[in-house]
């Protein structure tokens, strides 16, 4: 058993089959890459698994728990946090303000009426804050508008809020899309070390190639809404149907 | 001190020094000189300063904060209002029981408006409210005549005989015999300063409610309203739940408009319908905004400024206008009396629109970022390439 078992999801947008008898165990602890051309559905089971889509047949649990039906923030206090395409951050607040928000989440829950306490004097989040933000490396940033930041650093923020909930499964929606090189391998290198220093799984989508060989312990390829096949990288590279579906149209 | 860092302690102690020395502040020309117009001193302006200073800053936890634009907060300061004025009519003249209802019935009545209005965001949640508001105002004047009194307003009749209310009691609104619309008057010369029971009833605790905002902006509840108003997305996906953050807010803002409606029958004990209108929700906005949203001490500004200037102009007439311009040759004097005398008495909302329009445009962080500007202008920092946060104003996001 996977900690994320997809079993047999559909989903229809009217006429089109967005995600058709989809099927994805993720072991605990792994890394595993859904690749497929574009409009095969990523995000479509991105959204499914986060709470934002609910599918029209088919079960989702994460931990033998079904998140079918939950809102998003639920989804999120049950351990899954969720890195977005183009990153999601809270651009009018500081840096160190928007790591502080999911070590408050993480503490207090979905909702807390604190209206008289003091933030500065919440010494646990703000130590754990900072650390996040030193493992990171953004502490010299702490007092910048997220907003005015690079977009390479936004990601790195973005990364670090979800890490600092440690969540069990982190997912990614193309974490590199629109990136130029250099930012790409730092945000491969943020990820391989993550994955060494904590107890993680990761879930990532992902359209650069490049990316998936460097990082995936497993793939799923996806092709107009259903799984092709699944893999280990290598397996999957000499993969004929792969080749046709998908490596040779992008090689 | 109070669990207020050093910075916000001094804005504490500046804004209650201002508050104390207000009747001598507001009253710095001579009784019977000619600028005597210009005076703000006296009881019902200061009492209104304070009163609108607190429902501003309430405004402002739920508009400065989360983003969410009421056009309905007139309906709890009305409901404030008609709450203190039944606690006259039945216990008596008293006004803290009158003050305490005022609020937790505004608080309850936020709660259920709040519940419905926030299903929806942005302009959808604005229309909500102010048809809330409208159809309260509606209904103050009709079916709910019996708690009203309809267009006469909400009174005490001498034939209510409250409960508490005894014959050597005062026979209007009084704390604990204070007698809320007695004033000491202390003549220094030519000048005189009027020091006003109410005044500093309402001083004192526009001052709490000052300070409670300020615990809320430094709050992790002030922190995720901000969140709210920033991105409700990542909000979401960060496991924290918009809506109570946004209804909290929403009810304690309501609580603060209470709080005011409650004021205004302890200093005057009468309630009518049009304080619930929507030219009234449409001020607490204006006050907000002008001052500065979101910011600790501009709705406090922008109340204080749009209640002055209300009154002056108010009292300006065509012959004040004369007597200003009659040195100037009659075909100037004329039409410039002619042009002016539309923005002043009854033409004060077209000041008011102008004025506004100055503000949103050029000075869009209201008269707080102006006050910012000055002080900058003066440190004699480079001016105009730096914005609020210190960094170039023209920094942009190569990689978007
Ligand atoms: N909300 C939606 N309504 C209608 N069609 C949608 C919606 N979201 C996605 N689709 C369609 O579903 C298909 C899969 O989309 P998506 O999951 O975004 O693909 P991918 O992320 O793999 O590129 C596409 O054809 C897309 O146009
Ligand atoms: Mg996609």
């Amino acid at each position: 058993m996977g900690i994320l078992e997809v079993k047999n999801v559909n989903k229809r947008f009217g006429g089109l089959q967005a995600l058709g008898n989809v099927n994805l165990s993720v072991a605990e602890n792994t890394v595993h890459a859904i690749i497929g051309p574009n409009g095969a559905g990523k995000s479509t089971l991105l959204n499914v698994l986060v709470g934002k889509l609910i599918p029209d047949t088919g079960s989702v649990m994460f931990d033998g728990k079904s998140v079918l039906g939950r809102a998003p923030y639920e989804i999120n206090q049950m351990g899954i946090s969720r890195v977005f395409q183009t990153p999601e951050i809270f651009g009018d607040l500081t840096v160190m303000e928007n790591m502080m928000i999911p070590c408050f989440a993480k503490r207090d829950g979905a909702f807390e009426l604190n209206p008289l306490a003091s933030v500065g004097k919440q010494t646990d989040i703000v130590e754990r804050a900072e650390q996040m933000l030193i493992d990171m490396k953004m502490i010299d940033k702490r007092h910048m508008h997220a907003a005015s930041m690079s977009r390479g650093d936004k990601r790195r923020l973005e990364i670090g809020m979800c890490l600092s909930q440690q969540p069990r499964l982190l997912l990614l929606d193309e974490p590199t899309a629109g990136m130029a090189r250099a930012d790409t391998n730092n945000t491969i290198d943020l990820l391989k070390q993550i994955k060494a220093e904590r107890d993680i799984t990761i879930a990532i989508i992902e359209h650069d190639m490049h990316v998936v060989f460097s990082l995936a312990e497993r793939i799923t390829v996806l092709a107009q809404g259903t799984p092709l096949v699944e893999d280990t990288p290598d397996k999957i590279k000499g993969h004929p149907k792969v080749r046709e579906a998908y490596l040779g149209e992008s090689a | 001190m109070l669990g207020l860092d050093k910075k916000d302690t001094t804005l504490l102690i500046v804004v209650a020094v201002l508050a104390l020395f207000a009747p001598f502040l507001l009253n710095p020309f001579p009784t019977e000189s000619a600028l005597a117009q210009f005076n703000a001193g006296y009881p019902d302006l200061m009492q209104r300063f304070v009163i609108f200073g607190i429902f501003a800053i309430g405004f402002n936890i739920l508009f400065g904060l989360t983003g969410y634009l009421s056009f309905g907060h007139a309906a709890f300061l009305g409901v404030g209002s008609y709450a203190a004025v039944w606690m006259f009519k039945l216990l008596g003249y008293n006004v803290v029981p009158g003050i305490i209802l005022s609020v937790i019935v505004a608080g309850v009545f936020a709660l259920l408006i709040g519940f419905i209005s926030l299903r929806r965001s942005g302009i959808y949640f604005s229309i909500l409210t102010l048809a809330f508001a409208q159809m309260s105002f509606a209904m103050a004047y009709s079916v709910l005549t019996p708690i009203t009194n309809g267009e006469t307003g909400l009174q005490v009749y001498s034939s209510d005989n409250p409960l508490f209310q005894t014959a050597t009691d005062p026979n209007v609104p009084h704390l604990f015999g204070l007698v809320m619309r007695e004033s000491y008057t202390m003549k220094v010369g030519a000048w005189s300063f009027s020091f006003n029971n109410g005044y500093y009833l309402c001083a004192i605790l526009m001052l709490v409610a000052f300070y409670i905002s300020i615990r809320i902006f430094r709050s992790p509840f002030g922190l995720m309203l901000r969140a709210v108003k920033s991105n409700q997305q990542r909000m979401n996906y960060t496991g924290l739940s918009a809506r109570p953050y946004t209804l909290a807010a929403f009810v304690i803002s309501g609580m603060y408009a209470g709080l005011a409606g409650g004021l205004l029958a302890s200093m005057d004990p009468l309630a009518g319908a049009e304080r619930m209108q929507w030219t009234a929700s449409g001020e607490v906005v204006l006050m907000t905004i002008l001052g500065g949203a979101g910011t600790l001490i501009g709705p406090v500004l922008g109340a204080g400024f749009i209640k002055y200037f209300e009154n002056i102009f108010s009292k300006i007439n065509e012959s004040t206008l004369h007597g200003w311009f009659s040195w100037l040759p009659d075909p100037i004097e004329d039409p410039l009396v002619w042009l002016l005398e539309h923005f002043i008495g009854g033409g004060w909302a077209l000041t008011l629109g102008t004025l506004f329009m100055l503000v949103v445009i050029f000075l869009p962080g209201g008269l707080v970022e102006g006050g910012q500007r000055i002080g900058r202008l003066i440190s004699g920092k480079s001016r105009g390439t730096e914005d609020e946060t210190g960094k170039p104003a023209a920094t942009s996001h190569p990689a978007e």
